[in-house]
């Protein structure tokens, strides 16, 4: 047996062959993702402009989360006062309960949370609903009726995502404050006057762009945006790529809540980075 | 071959050992009058369903003739739809060589075993695939090079009914109907109502009833149905249907079939039907294209399907 046969294990042509396919496979799908992401944001300026969907998308992912947003953001709020009162009563510091929710409100949990929970509430029913179209030959009729299906049905949601993330992560962060200004003021003991002007001073401390713009409201409002778009854009690639039926749909929604919140929290990592980078 | 009733299901008597028992050779004598039963059964069951089929053909002609002015003669029109040579693989080779014609006026239906790359050809008409090789034109117009967005220009232009209807679950029965016509006319919201009402009751529905009921709300025929006025909403020159009987009971499928003919006779529309319903094939076929291994072996009139000799459309008609 010559040398090179015996250094090289007879199935390892075949293994190389697999991963070959297997990473030129993802690949593709990566390309298709960007490639979905590109056409959907050049649609958003093309004719004909689905007006009328764009609203429903944002009563559906917008309006229709809000009652989840607002407990998450009340509840986190009030526990993460609880907990910062346990820790800076050791350093005799309770007082500044209030620029520490503010901090963590705005910054991260606010944008990390409303992400999270939409990626779970919206993001499933983008990628279920496509998903049961594909397989019922709906997107196929769009296409056949002569309608770009990427321009009616994946720009009003990538469209109402951008939109609609950024505005309840602000209302999740308002709500959070005010969890945490209850719990200061009702079981710590800090009068509500101070704590609101312990949250502002947090606000002013990060600086303003422009004179009047908080840096840390540009810091929480890049984050929901970006996140907007990973969910959306997740969901319809998963909804418009599902093959296999009912256990399709199934796999699609669980794919994309999985891609979306691992991404969340993975990007959340990298924009914090390069925020802090920018305005410390 | 076709003939042979074990044929693949066992061992041929050349292959079997010798044997000498009396009993044995009994058993061996009615097995092989059991064959010679099931082969004059299978021959008889063909020949009845091409008289059947022949009888078929006789009953709607007269029919067609009572209710139609006379159409132009199928082989003078204009050709509508052309295959040409048209190759296409995926993982695997879907469709070889695959060619015809579908002149105006003409309906073409397509039939052939699963799998055998039927709804593929209604694709490529479509332009939702692209072949390998060989020329798909609509309308003299060669459609195979067409960038994606001329593509959705073209597709206006033709009807496609599908296998599930594929209705637009969220939209009531009158926005399904009423989708093409906002998407791509400049008809004012009373001319596209009433042109939804004239398409329902072309198809045989109320509209009154049936306008504002959900999808869910209907029947699988009566889905069909609305499948085939959404089709038509736009007034094409060539519907297409995937397997519109199928999942019908027979009542329906004769309803579906009717309205299709009525389609073609009224409106002159040059059709494309793939369909498992041989019944029904023969009955709106003007020509009938039968695919099997990946490649037309068949394509002529119902008469000449009926009247051919050769194993597989024998097998295929009386199987």
């Amino acid at each position: 047996m010559p040398l090179a046969h015996a250094l090289v294990p007879a199935r390892l042509p075949a293994l190389l062959e697999r991963l070959s396919a297997a990473t030129r496979g993802k690949a593709h799908s990566v390309q298709e993702y960007f490639s979905l992401a590109g056409k959907a944001l050049r649609f958003a300026f093309a004719r004909p402009f689905y007006l009328q969907d764009l609203i429903q998308q944002m009563d559906e992912i917008g309006v229709k989360s809000l009652g989840i947003v607002l407990l998450t953001g009340f509840f986190t709020g009030m526990v993460l006062a609880l907990q910062s009162s346990v820790q800076m009563a050791q350093f005799g510091a309770t007082m500044y309960i209030g620029r520490l929710v503010t901090g963590s409100m705005i910054r991260e949990l606010g944008p990390v949370l409303a992400g999270l929970m939409v990626a779970g509430r919206v993001g499933s029913g983008i990628a279920a609903q496509l998903g049961s179209m594909r397989v019922t030959e709906q997107i196929d009729a769009l296409n056949t009726l002569g309608t770009d299906p990427i321009k009616k049905l994946v720009t009003p949601r990538v469209l109402a995502a951008l939109i609609m993330l950024p505005i309840l992560t602000v209302i999740n962060d308002c709500v959070g404050i005010i969890g945490g200004n209850l719990i200061s003021t009702l079981m710590v003991g800090v009068p509500t006057g101070y704590y609101w002007r312990t949250v502002w001073e947090q606000i002013a401390s990060g600086g303003f762009t422009l004179r009047y713009i908080p840096n840390d409201f540009i810091q929480g409002l890049v984050k929901p945006f970006v996140f907007g778009g990973i969910i959306s854009i997740s969901a319809c690639y998963y909804g418009l790529n599902t093959t296999g039926g009912t256990e399709g749909v199934g796999q699609a929604t669980t794919r994309t809540v999985v891609l979306s919140s691992i991404s969340i929290l993975v990007v959340d990592y990298f924009l914090t980075q390069i925020l802090l980078a920018l305005f410390g | 071959m076709i003939d042979d009733p074990t044929d693949g299901t066992g061992p041929s008597d050349a292959d079997a050992p010798p044997r000498d028992d009396p009993a044995q050779r009994g058993n061996d004598n009615r097995d092989a009058n059991r064959r010679r039963d099931g082969r004059r059964v299978k021959e008889r069951s063909t020949e009845s369903v091409r008289a059947a089929i022949r009888d078929e053909l006789a009953d709607d002609r007269t029919a067609d003739e009572e209710q139609t002015s006379t159409p132009a003669a199928p082989e003078e029109a204009t050709p509508v739809i052309e295959l040409e040579n048209i190759f296409l693989s995926f993982d695997s080779p879907i469709l070889q060589d695959v060619s015809f014609t579908a002149r105006k006026g003409e309906t073409i239906c397509i039939v052939g075993e699963s799998g055998t790359g039927k709804s593929t050809t209604l694709k490529l008409i479509l332009r939702l695939l692209v072949p390998d090789k060989g020329r798909v034109c609509v309308g003299g117009e060669d459609i195979t090079h067409l960038t994606f967005e001329e593509a959705l220009e073209v597709r206006q232009r033709m009807g496609m009914v599908f296998q599930g209807a594929a209705l637009f679950d969220s939209m009531s029965v009158f926005e399904n109907i009423a989708y093409p016509l906002r998407e791509h006319t400049k008809l004012s919201p009373d001319e596209i109502e009433q042109r939804v009402r004239e398409k329902l009751e072309f198809v045989d529905l109320e509209p009154d009833r049936v306008m504002e009921q959900l999808p869910s709300e209907l029947s699988g025929g009566m889905r069909k149905r609305v499948g085939i006025a959404r089709g038509m909403a736009d007034n094409p020159q060539i519907m297409l249907y995937d397997e519109p009987t199928s999942g019908l009971d027979p009542l329906t499928t004769g309803t579906i079939t009717r309205l299709i003919m009525k389609l073609q006779r009224e409106l002159n529309v040059t059709s494309v039907v793939v369909s498992h319903d041989i019944r029904s094939v023969f009955r709106m076929a003007t020509k009938v294209a039968v695919l099997n291994e990946r490649r037309v072996v068949f394509f002529g009139t119902p008469e000449e399907m009926a009247a051919s000799d050769d194993t597989y459309l024998r097998d295929f008609l009386g199987g």
